[in-house]
């Protein structure tokens, strides 16, 4: 890819991005949030087209329309939120929408079974080929989306944050697989930015910032410290665990009893779990994705009913299954999903900003709105929390990750909680915004706010946390004190090993 | 090969451009036909604009038509502003022409004679039926989330067949009885001759229900952009799970936003029935045979769900109603006023879509790629 530019209204995504990436490697593209990764991807995949620039496969200049030109060249990529549909199987999975077969009308079930399994054989993927999606662990169905990949005989994969749901052991499967495609001499572009994860995996490593090509370093010759110092364009502290738990007032703020919560489809999803949470005391859940963690999130905040035990926030009982009650209660929520749930996508930042406070006197006369008070109050929060928006009125969607984050955050500290649940703070931000989201909760945590923090990244909660819960199977296996808690004891208790 | 493409972004001359060019488009299509059928193109089109808008007396006859339409693109409007797809606009208008008519020759049973009076009672009494009506489908979805488009659609039939049956099936309040000629040919009783609206206006007249349309877009207007009934309904709008993370009540703001619709529409009957009927019209070739909720949702689409736009967008096509009216006759079948008001209607709301999506003009073509590892196939 060579003098790739693309310009989204306002902002540059992509200025004069060269990329290159050789047969037989794999090539990591490592950047912060809006350096323009993922719209690199989204043109080598066809998804977005360039304004500029060529891009080039295997020496030859090609322009894709659409993702379905893109696949037909063989290339390939393994999205963060996965393509499969849950009621058919593996098998199944695979064929759907390889259009090179759709002339011969029937699905030639049993040769696509066997050729599914040899492939997971030959690369290391074992996948029951006649299983039903749904019945597959998250880490299983990746691997159905790589095997789609094969099947359809990529040449070069992209792997969008492939790890973020995984735990440690099944990343360093993962690792194993994606070695193996680059000796056959497939092409590996592996998005991240997670340093460790890198250096593990990656031949050569490209960094973006800001729109623009940094580096391509060899990973064998970088360090993580390197590596995050061109990420950002300065030297930053790498996340270091807490060393010890601090010393805090035996206030209890949260409080969760024997607490069972139905999941979507009515199954238990969080099964008998109990703990509390003390003021200024930060609690972090950590967890495979699905193991319950945003389902306890949602009860506590009132999104989910709550099927048994009770939960008390300054020693006052929920019914359950009412937001306001939980917000009246002083609980505030950062949800995971920022945009649609923490966010209305095409609303404003100043009405979203109102989007609790609307009721209350101070942004209303009687049913009226006050317009002008509901922009002060976001100006406020654009001015203290550094949300860079153009305008109060422009549509929050246009943001990015890192300043809905901190809308969100703003908001909900204005709101003067008691108790804040936080799920994913950082998930998909970049590193000087992950700095700045996690000085925001140390500042909170300070003044008096019991803190649950839910996060699938191990090094923030180890960074944040004076205790460590983890869960599993709805189920929490295990409690550990800030400092004695190591990477593989906590991943232990993740895949389900009880005990410590 | 044609393709459609999503736009990353719209740029503000399209709001303007699209629209002209979709009745450019239109017209276009139109002379087509006209010539293939043999009519004059230029005389024609002379002929709409006079029949429509500028002609003598053609202006105070499109607001005739418009005054329906302006109800049941508000109804539309208010309701599609929430994603609450209340298709249900015409069975509410007929509930409203029934309560209008009822509360009507229930004052003119008990001697009332101050239109002041009927025509608060009208509106207050065909607000409240068509509020009902639309509950029907309102309450299902907020307890037991069925889809509004189909409950509001079917109960459509329900009230064109209680209408029907109120006037010809039954001896029924409504229907008169009093004369011979009456029991042979079902018709229903006239109103009292105070409950006929009045209309201002010497140049061009302006029916009292045009007016009362406009006055329920202002206040319609107001709520949804200045209110925190407004706020909650943009936000339910655009994220209903946002919505309810900020501890808003849902339910209820469906139940509401379905009564309003359904007032609103109910009012709409109650301006036929004293405006244009004077009596409840039961005849399935009659007041069900215009479709008035369905043009209303029309009309809604092509204002965007903007009160006042409908406003503006409903005198548009009752004009282009009222320029069938006149162009059919002899040598105008009414079939062509149909085909060329379907052709305006489909470019109008085709062209929509140019907003969203842009077309790309392409060859069909194989993507080259040396080695020929990877099998091919045509775009």
């Amino acid at each position: 890819m060579r003098g790739i530019t693309k310009r989204f209204p306002g902002v540059l995504a992509n200025d004069d991005v060269t990329f290159e990436a050789a047969a037989g490697e794999v090539h990591a593209l490592l950047g912060e949030n809006g350096a323009g990764k993922t719209t690199l991807s989204n043109i080598l995949t066809g998804l977005y087209r360039q304004d500029e620039g060529d891009v080039e496969l295997y020496g030859e200049t090609v322009r894709f329309h659409s993702p379905r030109d893109a696949l037909d060249a063989g290339v390939c990529m393994v999205h963060q939120h996965f393509r499969l549909v849950a009621p058919f199987t593996v098998a199944e999975n695979v064929v759907l929408g390889d259009h090179r077969k759709e002339a011969s009308f029937f699905l030639h079930g049993r040769s696509t079974e066997r050729a599914v399994a040899e492939l997971g054989e030959r690369y290391g993927l074992d996948v029951p080929p006649r299983a039903k999606i749904w019945q597959l662990s998250v880490g299983e169905q990746q691997r159905v989306e790589i095997l789609k990949a094969l099947y359809r005989e990529a040449r070069i994969l992209i792997m969008d944050e492939p790890t973020a749901v995984l735990t440690p052991q099944e990343a360093v499967a993962l690792f194993a697989t994606l070695r193996s495609m680059a000796e056959e001499g497939k092409t590996v572009i592996f998005i991240s930015h997670k340093l460790h994860e890198v250096k593990a995996v990656a031949d050569r490593v490209t960094v973006l910032r800001g729109g623009r090509t940094i580096e391509t370093v060899a990973a064998s010759g970088a360090t993580p410290q390197s590596l995050a110092a061109l990420m950002v364009g300065r030297e930053i502290e790498v996340l270091r665990p807490l060393e010890e738990a601090r010393q805090l007032a035996d206030v209890l703020a949260l409080e969760i009893e024997g607490v069972t919560v139905p999941g979507d489809r009515g199954e238990i999803a969080v099964r008998n779990v109990s703990f509390s949470v003390r003021e200024g005391e930060i609690v972090g859940i950590a967890g495979v994705a699905g193991n319950g963690q945003r389902e306890l999130a949602e009860a506590i905040s009132g999104m989910r009913d709550i099927r048994g035990g009770t939960v008390r926030v300054g020693g006052r009982a929920l019914r359950g299954g009412d937001p306001r009650e939980s917000i009246l209660a002083g609980v505030s929520h950062v949800p995971e999903d920022r945009l649609g749930t923490g966010l209305a996508p095409s609303l404003s930042v100043t009405n979203n900003v109102a989007i609790k406070t609307y009721r209350g006197r101070s942004l209303s006369h009687g049913p009226l709105l006050a317009l002008r008070r509901m922009r002060d109050a976001a100006l406020g929060i654009i001015r203290r929390y550094d949300v860079k928006t153009p305008t109060p009125e422009t549509p929050v969607r246009n943001l990015s990750g890192g300043n809905l984050q901190k809308l969100v955050l703003g908001r909900e500290f204005e709101d003067h909680p008691l108790v804040l649940v936080v799920a994913q703070p950082t998930r998909g931000l970049d590193v000087g915004a992950i700095e700045t989201v996690h000085a925001y909760l140390r500042d909170a945590a300070a003044s008096g706010v019991a803190i649950l923090l839910l996060s699938e990244d191990l090094d923030e909660i180890r960074a944040l946390a004076d205790r460590i819960l983890v869960m599993y199977e709805g189920e929490v296996v295990g409690e550990l004190r800030a400092g004695h808690a190591s990477i593989e004891e906590i991943g232990l208790l993740m895949a389900g090993g009880r005990g410590a | 090969m044609i393709r459609l493409e999503r736009r990353l972004q719209q740029p503000w001359w399209l709001s303007v451009a699209v629209p002209v060019g979709s009745l450019a488009v239109a017209f276009a299509i139109m002379a087509v036909v006209l010539l293939a059928s043999g009519h004059e193109v230029v005389d024609t089109y002379r002929k709409i604009v006079e029949a429509g808008f500028t002609g003598n007396g053609a202006l105070s006859a499109t607001l005739v038509s418009a005054t329906p339409i302006l109800f049941t693109g508000l109804a539309a409007a208010a309701a599609f502003r929430m994603e609450l797809f209340n298709i249900g606009a015409e069975g509410q208008l007929y509930l409203g022409a029934i309560g209008a008519s009822w509360i009507a020759l229930q004052l003119g049973d008990h001697g009332a004679g101050s239109t002041p009076l009927f025509v608060v009672s009208m509106c207050a009494a065909a607000a409240v039926l068509g509020a009902l009506w639309a509950l029907i489908p309102g309450v299902l979805k907020a307890f037991a989330n069925t889809n509004e488009i189909i409950t509001s659609l079917m109960l459509n039939y329900v009230a064109g067949l209680l209408l029907t049956y109120l006037i010809y099936d039954s001896a029924s309040y409504w229907r008169d009885t009093s004369t011979l000629q009456a029991r042979a040919f079902p018709q229903g009783k006239p109103m009292p001759s105070a409950a006929e609206w009045p209309s201002f206006g010497s140049n061009v007249v302006v029916p009292l229900g045009f007016a009362i349309g406009v006055g329920v877009a202002v206040v319609l207007w107001f709520v949804y952009s200045r209110t925190r009934f407004g706020f909650e309904v943009s936000v339910i709008a655009d994220s209903p799970r946002a919505a309810r993370y900020a501890g808003m009540r849902t339910r209820r703001k469906i139940l509401a936003v379905m009564a309003i619709s359904g007032a609103v529409a109910g009012i709409g009957g109650a301006s036929q029935v004293a405006e244009f009927s004077h009596t409840l019209d039961g005849s399935p070739q009659g007041l069900q045979a215009a479709a008035f909720g369905y043009t209303g949702i029309v009309v809604a689409a092509l204002a965007r769900y903007n009160p006042l736009a409908v406003c503006l967008v409903a005198v548009l096509i009752g004009g282009l109603l009222n320029a069938g009216f006149t162009l059919q006759g002899a040598d105008f079948p009414s079939g062509l006023v149909g085909v060329m008001q379907g052709i305006i209607l489909f470019c109008a709301l085709g062209g929509e879509l140019l907003i969203r999506y842009r077309l790309t003009l392409r060859r069909r073509s194989r993507t080259h790629v040396e080695g020929g590892t990877t099998p091919e196939a045509a775009a």
